[in-house]
Order: structure tokens, then C-alpha cells, then sequence
């Protein structure tokens, strides 16, 4: 960090923290924009996927001939069409998965091991004719047993979804096959002599049920293959280079012969991490040599990509009457899912991260179930195991009478606390959030009678990593910015923002762009809230490898030391009366002559940004709650940050008011249903209910902004720590208002009601 | 099946097309005259991201089949900015940021054009419960009602 970038991070910017809109703006608001299934090319073939009805069980055998015999069809894919992969780990987003397994989930090999499993795909001359075929693929089932729920799968007598699997993490390793992929610990210090010394101790179980992204664009792309090998993939992503990386194992591809563009995206929230539709639309267009173009239904949503795992979590607090915590202890059980990669390890990290602790210990265990494989979801593992923490943390307050925010900032991780994952904070903002809290009118304001206020905080990592960008300098002055973190909330916003900032030049000289896979290096995905921390770090970097081409071309008109330039406000001057008496040149100066100074001027970057630092958030919420029905009102929230430094404060806010009503969907009402034979009976937005505009007051928020040291403008990622603490706040503020304490997950009517009932007629319940 | 030859009026053209009598007028809008503003967020009238209004009426895409067109006033996205002028409503949203990723944007904003051609003075929660039928998962719905209370603010000449 320069000393220059130290004191801007103090106030003194010129775009850092202004609203301008959007660079991509119009076209959103047109219709203009084009999203995944929004493409239409020549000659294009429509794919679709045969899913299996059912929730567990051996392929024996399949039998396309009656498809490929039907007028139309063009292609039939099955297992025999990939070759098996090794078993490797690889990085999605926050959480990781494996090859062996991908290729499993993209195309069930030995068995079906969710209801919606693909387990054949066609390629046809229309979506009718795609529809027909696919009731034309046979397919001899042995339906096995199936498990859905986290314990019973952990039973030694479940239903074995891989029967090779042995549990890892532990030792000895077992001798027996299970569910259970994997064992982790966390923690420090030494739990029982915390809870020995504690006046008070806590214990509780809790359980939350899957929830889906709820993105409003479902999965969609378009491939084509070309005879020379080579091929090109528009889709909905989060990541093209991942995409790229993923399709090409699958395929047999050398990156460099794959081309994917990511479209605009609508939504993803980590769900778009992963590759469903892609891998299968470049081998149908591999085969028939026409593009092929897949969409899912919002149904195959539902059924076949990935939701928030459900979890099974255990927490046990013990406190001094001062309100000390002595020891906090936790268990988190995760459904991965088919196949192993629950997010439980994060699950484990955050579970006590916002607390200052001498004696912790969290055991996670990722276990595999017949559902959907689990995947990302805006912070993923933290808003199960937080909602655990957070809840206890609220009985133990209002059960030693301590004000709740006094209880957090007694216990309050801060700068040099040693994270109960291991590393030792940096200057994070959890006190700040717990004070402005405090100090917020919501907090003080008074209730309706039969309502109840919660507040709970919340944690997460936020990370950096792989991520390139460049600076294309106009002829005219102007600049194309290039990235290669697809823009899923208004990023490129921020990232011309940063520009402009480093740059010293107006932001609408800027015009951004989400490059493809070969216009750019390699560069991790949109997700662990990286895009406006990381692409944002290589942008500036970028900025400044620009401005020194800048310094040396006016350095060589001027015939003085490129070292005598300095750039200022958006100019090239001489540095100071040594350095010579020269006007000073502008950027438009300086590329309009760019061709006889030396050439075009590209600024570039490829960096891997590490530093990312994490975002604390407090919540507060009033809630009523109807007693005939049992629904459960919002009826005031606000939502207080660390931003570290806002960039374009509206889109904070907007991810703040996003990830709030993502958690109160979370808290109240969404939930997989399923029968007895383990098929989803909710896959609509009719019966899986996510939040609507009535259902939700105004979002207030509060950004505060603890500056992170790492990034020049004092940047952290915003995008997840807000879905973390709302189930929490919301089931304290129930707590509030009911005196009843639900530690299941959705609040939903029925539950709300069953309860009021059992609390009015305790002698029915007993 | 033969498909059948529909007359109707989009966006205030004459528009002729050929459909399967199971394509609706959304798959008519987006796969038959390449007007992809509509979108496809769920095929069953619970998101809203195909809203279109239909002779004055908002109505799902997805719900209406492309054979109903027939004689009919269809307006989408794609018509409500005049020439290079945006809707009130379109620089509203612009301004409150009332948009994330996008994709149900256009939704809204035909809904609430639909809004306000009825009732060009809505209370908070008149717009919360018209647009009740329109979901987004981005934005949490603060910024999009702010965008629509400023923007009928701004209509009547506040």
C-alpha cells in the first residue's frame, strides 16, 4: 500500500463511496441485457436431461435405441459416453469437490442417488421433439433403500450411498464403509476445564432443513464444438474459468481449445459454482456437430441443484454470572448431499468465530444423503452453525439477565484475538457493529404489545485469490476495463469506481466489461464475497501498472528521467522544480499521441489477492406473531455491517438488505418436503416459498467501515456475512415476544402454531 | 399438427406468427420474434419475471398461450422506453439501485407500470401486495418499492 492509497482510506476520495448508476444499467432495465437462455444460434439443437424418479437406486441398464429412432433426435448421451475420472479435490467457491464425484453428479454412473439424478440426455431438432425422446430412453432400476435425514444416515445401520467410502479424519480409519466422508475438529484450549469453571452452562440441539439459492434464472447455456476440436460455452456462471477448468477434465479437453463466455447472470448466490447442464451440452454438440442449447425448468432447479445442506447441530456455552464465556463446545452434523463436500468445515470455523474463547472445540461431520449434492449458498456452513451459537448465546443473556449487546462486546473477538479456526485477527468490526447497534434508535425503540425484539451477530471469511484485469487505454482518453469475475450485483460498478479512483479520472470515461476465458488469465470465480475486494485489488494494480507507462511517455516528451513524472488528479506533471517546467498532461493527452510516444497503453494485473479480510454484522428485528395462525411477522429489521470501505454504499446496501431477507426466508418459512420415497414434493415457488415484497418491511442498514489494511481503499467483501445472523435474530426475537425458544428450523405457521398450543395446554403435550 | 397463424399487436406493431398450439405467449415472445426481455424465472406463474400487459392488463406470460394472442395489445420490456427516453419508472430503478442481477427487473417494471396506470398515488403497502407476484431474490425488495414510490412521485409532477 502506498502512502498515497493510506490516506484516501481515510476519507479523501473522489469516487470511493459515491452512487453513480450502474455502467450496465440500461440494458437491465430494457430488456436489453442478455441472460444464460437468452442466446438463440444457427442451426441449434435443444438438449434435455431424463432424471431419475427415484431417490436411491442401481442402474442396470439403459436402452436408447427407441429415442435415437425418433424423427428429430439427433443425439443420446448416457454413462458410457464419459470416462471415469480419478478421485481429485479441486476448489468451488468456498467449498471443495471432487472429479470423480462431478462426473457422477453431471451423469449417474452405477446408481441414481437422488430424485432427479441425471441419468441420459437428448439432443433434438425442438424442445417437443427433446421431450418425447427422453419418455423413449428405458431405463431397469434396482430402487435400494434410501436415507435423507443427517442422523439416520449416520446410523450403522443406514442405507449405503457409496460403498467404498470409509470415514477420513479419523484414526484408526474405520474398517466398515458409512455415510460419513469425513470428520474435522477445530478449536483450543481445553473444554472441560472452561465448562468446570463456568457458573452456567448451555446445552442445545438444533436442526435446519435444506434451502435452495432461489435464484430467479434457472441453470442455462449453449455450447458448440467445431470439427477441429475446438469449442465455445455461453452460460450462466458465477466462474467461466472454473466452468472451463471442469468441462475441460470432463471432456478430455485442452483449456485452450474451450472458450466460455459467462452471460449476465441472474442470481446465483453460490448455487452457480458448479456445473450441471455444461459438461452435458458440449458433449451432445461434440456429437451431432450442431450447437445444443439447455435450459432447466425451475422443477429441475429444485429437484437437481444444489441447496444449503440441512444440518443436525449441537452446541453446548458455558459463562461466568459476569458474562464471561468459559468454554463453548459444538457438533455439526451436514447433509452433503450424494456426494461428500457438505460445507461443515466452514460450518466448524465460524461456528464460535465472532467470540474471544480460551477453551473451544468444534467436530463436524459431512455426511452423504440420497438428496441433491449440496451446494454453495452465500456463506456456506456459517448460517447453520451461527444460528445454533447465536441462540444459545441469547438464552444465556436473558438467562443471567444481561443485556444482550453488553453479553457479545464482553465476549467480542477483536483486533489480536486468536480466531477459534486458528489465525489471530486483524482490525475487524464486530465491536463497532455491536456499538452502533447500541447506539441505533431500533434498538431503544419502543415495542407493540405481544412483539418481540432478537439480535444476533454473524461472521464470515471472505476471500481473495486468482484474478486478472486489464486496462485497455482508447485513443481518445477513454477506457475499456476488463474482468474476469462475472458481475452478479452490480461489480462493475465498484471495479470502474476503483479505476476512476486510482486513475484520478472521471468514472464515466470507463466502460467495464466481463471478458471470456481467453481474453484473460485465469481468474477465480464471483463468490466468498472476492469480486469487489479481489478483482477490485487488480484493477488498482492494473491502474498503476497503466500509470506508469503514462509517467514514461510523458517522461520522454518532456526528455526528462521517467522518475521526475509523478501522476496527480489525473495528470502527468514534472515532480517538483528540478524535474523541468512543463504543462502538465492529461490521460486524453497522453493517448492521443500514445502512438508516437511508444504505442498502445494497456495497464494489466494478474494477482493473487490475499489479505481478504472478514466482515461482522449484527442484526436487529422486531417480529409479531399471529396466534390463530402462527405466522410469524417481520415487522422492523436493520442490518449493521463492516464494510471495511464502502465503494458504491447503494449496492452495500443492497447486498445488506439481500442477504437479510435471503435469512428471513431462512428463519420462517423455506423447506424441502418430501414423501416417503425420498421424492421432493415442493419444487415450485408456489410451495417452496421465498420471500415476497408483502411479506417484509423496509431493510435498514448501517454500514460501518473498519478499514481493511490489505486492500488500498480499505475494502472487504460485504456479499455473505449478512444472510448469517438472521435466523438467529429472528428466532431470539420469537423467544422475545412468545417465551418460546424454537431450535428447528423454518418458524414456518404450523410449527409456530403446534408450539403456542403445546405451551397453552402443557398437560396435551406431555 | 399444423402450427397456427396468429395476428396480434406487440408493442404497438402489427405482428404476425406461426406457434404450436402448446407454446405460450412467452415462448412465442422469446423463441418465435426473439423479444427476450420476458423471462423465464419458474413456467408457472409464481415469479413474475414474464409479466407483460395484455389490452391493459397484467397478466404472466407464461400462463396466456400463444393462440389467445389473437387479435390482442401485448406490451413488454422491449416497449416501455420511447425512442431514447426511459420510462420514469426504468431511471428510477437506475438511481435506487433497485436492481442486483437483473433478471427479474424487467418483471417489475412492466407490474409496476401496471401499478401505476391504476392507481397513480399507491400507499407502501399497495405496492408491496401488487408486486407481491413478482419475485426477487437479490435486492430484499427495499429499493425496488422506494424506486416505484419515487418514481409515481414523480409521474403525478411531485
Amino acid at each position: 500500500m502506498t502512502a498515497d492509497s493510506r490516506e484516501k482510506a481515510n476519507g479523501d476520495t473522489r469516487w470511493i463511496g459515491t452512487r453513480p448508476v450502474r455502467p450496465d444499467g440500461v440494458d437491465k432495465v430494457t430488456g436489453r441485457a442478455r441472460f444464460g437462455a437468452d442466446v438463440h444460434l444457427p442451426n441449434m439443437l435443444v438438449g434435455k436431461v431424463l432424471r431419475s424418479p427415484h431417490a436411491h437406486a442401481r442402474i442396470r441398464s439403459i436402452d436408447t435405441s427407441a429415442a435415437l429412432a425418433l424423427p428429430g433426435v439427433k443425439a443420446v448421451l448416457t454413462r458410457d459416453d464419459f470416462d471415469e475420472l480419478p478421485s481429485e479435490f479441486v476448489p468451488a467457491g468456498e467449498m471443495m469437490v471432487n472429479y470423480r464425484d462431478i462426473i457422477r453428479n453431471v451423469m449417474a454412473r452405477e446408481k441414481a442417488l437422488y430424485e432427479g439424478h441425471p441419468v441420459a440426455a437428448v439432443a433434438a431438432v425442438s424442445e417437443k421433439v427433446a421431450r418425447e425422446a427422453l419418455d423413449l430412453v428405458e431405463v431397469d432400476y434396482e430402487v435400494l433403500p434410501h436415507v435423507l435425514d443427517v442422523v439416520e444416515a449416520m446410523a450403522p445401520d443406514a442405507p449405503l450411498l457409496h460403498e467404498d467410502m470409509i470415514t477420513a479424519g479419523v484414526e484408526p480409519a474405520p474398517s466398515t464403509p458409512s455415510n460419513v466422508a469425513k470428520v474435522v475438529e477445530f478449536g483450543h484450549g481445553d473444554v472441560e476445564t472452561g465448562f468446570a469453571s463456568a457458573d452456567l452452562v448451555v446445552e442445545r440441539e438444533f436442526t435446519t432443513q435444506p434451502v435452495h439459492q432461489g435464484y430467479i434464472e434457472p441453470h442455462s447455456c449453449i455450447a458448440s464444438f467445431s470439427e477441429d476440436g475446438q469449442a465455445e460455452l455461453w452460460c450462466t456462471t458465477q466462474g467461466h474459468f472454473v466452468v472451463r477448468a471442469h468441462c475441460a477434465r470432463i471432456l478430455g479437453m485442452e483449456v485452450s481449445k474451450l472458450r466460455v463466455t459467462a452471460s449476465e447472470i441472474g442470481g446465483g448466490f453460490g448455487g452457480k459454482t458448479v456445473v450441471y447442464l455444461e459438461p452435458l451440452a458440449l458433449m451432445l454438440s461434440r456429437k451431432t456437430g450442431n450447437p445444443v442449447k439447455m435450459t432447466m425448468s425451475r422443477e429441475e432447479v429444485f429437484r437437481a441443484s444444489g441447496p444449503a445442506p440441512g444440518t443436525c447441530v449441537w452446541v453446548r456455552v458455558g459463562v461466568k454470572r459476569d458474562g464471561r464465556i468459559t468454554a463453548g463446545e459444538a457438533i455439526l452434523k451436514y447433509q452433503a448431499g450424494a456426494f461428500q463436500g457438505s460445507p461443515v468445515q466452514p460450518g466448524c470455523m465460524c461456528a464460535f468465530a465472532p467470540y474471544d474463547l480460551e477453551h473451544v472445540k468444534v467436530v463436524g461431520y459431512d455426511v452423504v444423503v440420497n438428496r441433491p449434492k449440496a451446494a454453495a449458498y452465500r456463506a456456506p456452513g456459517a448460517p447453520q452453525s451461527e444460528f445454533a451459537v447465536e441462540s444459545v448465546l441469547d438464552e444465556i443473556a436473558k438467562r443471567i439477565g444481561m443485556d444482550p449487546v453488553e453479553f457479545r462486546l464482553k465476549n467480542a473477538a477483536k483486533e489480536g484475538t486468536r480466531a477459534a479456526y486458528g489465525p489471530t485477527f486483524g482490525p475487524v468490526g464486530l465491536i463497532d457493529t455491536l456499538e452502533a447497534a447500541r447506539a441505533h434508535e431500533h434498538y431503544h425503540a419502543p415495542l407493540e404489545p405481544g412483539q418481540g425484539r432478537g439480535l444476533a451477530s454473524g461472521f464470515w471469511f471472505n476471500i481473495g485469490g486468482e484474478t486478472c484485469a486489464t486496462l485497455n487505454l482508447g485513443e481518445d482518453g477513454t477506457i475499456a476495463l476488463v474482468a474476469g469475475t462475472p458481475d452478479i450485483g452490480g461489480s462493475r460498478a465498484a471495479l470502474c469506481l476503483q479505476a476512476a479512483e486510482a486513475l484520478g479520472v472521471d468514472v464515466e470515461t470507463i466502460r467495464p466489461l466481463i471478458g471470456d476465458t481467453s481474453t484473460l488469465g485465469y481468474t477465480f470465480l464471483t463468490g466468498g464475497s472476492r469480486t469487489a475486494f479481489a478483482s477490485g485489488m487488480a484493477v488498482i494494480e492494473a491502474s498503476n501498472d497503466m500509470i506508469g507507462q503514462l509517467c514514461e511517455r510523458a517522461a520522454k516528451l518532456w526528455d526528462i528521467p521517467a522518475d521526475a513524472v509523478e501522476w496527480v488528479d489525473g495528470e502527468a506533471r514534472p515532480a517538483g522544480a528540478n524535474a523541468g517546467e512543463f504543462e502538465p498532461m492529461s490521460l486524453a493527452d497522453l493517448a492521443r499521441v500514445a502512438g508516437k510516444t511508444g504505442g498502445p497503453i494497456v495497464g494489466r494485473a494478474q494477482i493473487n489477492a490475499q489479505g481478504a479480510g472478514p466482515s461482522f454484522g449484527t442484526h436487529i428485528v422486531d417480529v409479531g406473531v399471529d396466534h390463530e395462525t402462527g405466522r410469524v411477522t417481520i415487522e422492523r429489521y436493520t442490518v449493521i455491517q463492516d464494510a471495511g470501505k464502502a465503494v458504491h454504499p447503494s449496492y452495500v446496501e443492497g447486498q445488506l438488505q439481500g442477504g437479510a431477507v435471503q435469512g428471513i426466508g431462512w428463519a420462517l418459512n423455506e423447506e424441502y418436503i418430501y414423501d416417503d420415497l425420498g421424492r421432493l414434493q415442493n419444487p415450485g415457488f408456489l410451495d417452496y416459498r421465498i420471500p415476497v415484497c408483502s411479506d417484509v418491511p423496509m431493510i435498514d442498514t448501517v454500514i460501518v467501515e473498519v478499514a481493511n489494511p490489505t486492500h488500498p481503499y480499505g475494502v472487504r467483501g460485504v456479499g455473505e456475512t449478512p444472510i448469517v445472523p438472521p435466523m438467529a435474530a429472528i428466532a431470539n426475537a420469537v423467544d422475545s415476544a412468545l417465551g418460546i425458544r424454537f431450535a428447528d428450523l423454518p418458524m414456518s405457521p404450523p410449527r409456530v402454531l403446534k408450539a403456542l398450543e403445546e405451551a397453552r395446554i402443557p398437560e396435551a403435550a406431555d | 399438427m399444423a402450427k397456427a397463424h396468429v395476428m396480434t399487436t406487440v408493442n404497438g406493431d402489427p405482428v404476425e406468427f406461426l406457434c404450436d398450439t402448446e407454446q405460450t405467449v412467452l415462448d412465442v415472445l422469446r423463441d418465435e420474434l426473439h423479444l427476450t426481455g420476458s423471462k423465464e424465472g419458474c413456467a408457472s406463474g409464481d415469479c413474475g419475471a414474464c409479466s407483460v400487459i395484455v389490452d391493459g392488463r397484467l397478466v404472466c406470460a407464461c400462463l396466456m398461450l400463444g393462440v389467445e394472442a389473437q387479435g390482442h395489445s401485448i406490451e413488454t420490456i422491449e416497449g416501455m422506453a420511447s425512442g431514447d427516453r426511459l420510462h420514469p419508472l426504468q431511471t428510477k430503478f437506475l438511481e435506487h439501485a433497485a436492481l442486483q442481477c437483473g433478471v427479474c427487473t424487467p418483471g417489475f417494471l412492466v407490474a409496476a407500470k401496471s401499478l401505476l396506470e391504476r392507481n397513480p398515488d399507491p400507499t407502501e403497502t399497495e405496492v408491496r401486495y401488487w408486486l407481491a407476484g413478482n419475485l426477487c431474490r437479490c435486492t430484499g425488495y427495499d429499493k425496488i418499492v422506494r424506486a416505484v414510490l419515487d418514481a409515481a412521485d414523480e409521474m403525478r409532477g411531485g
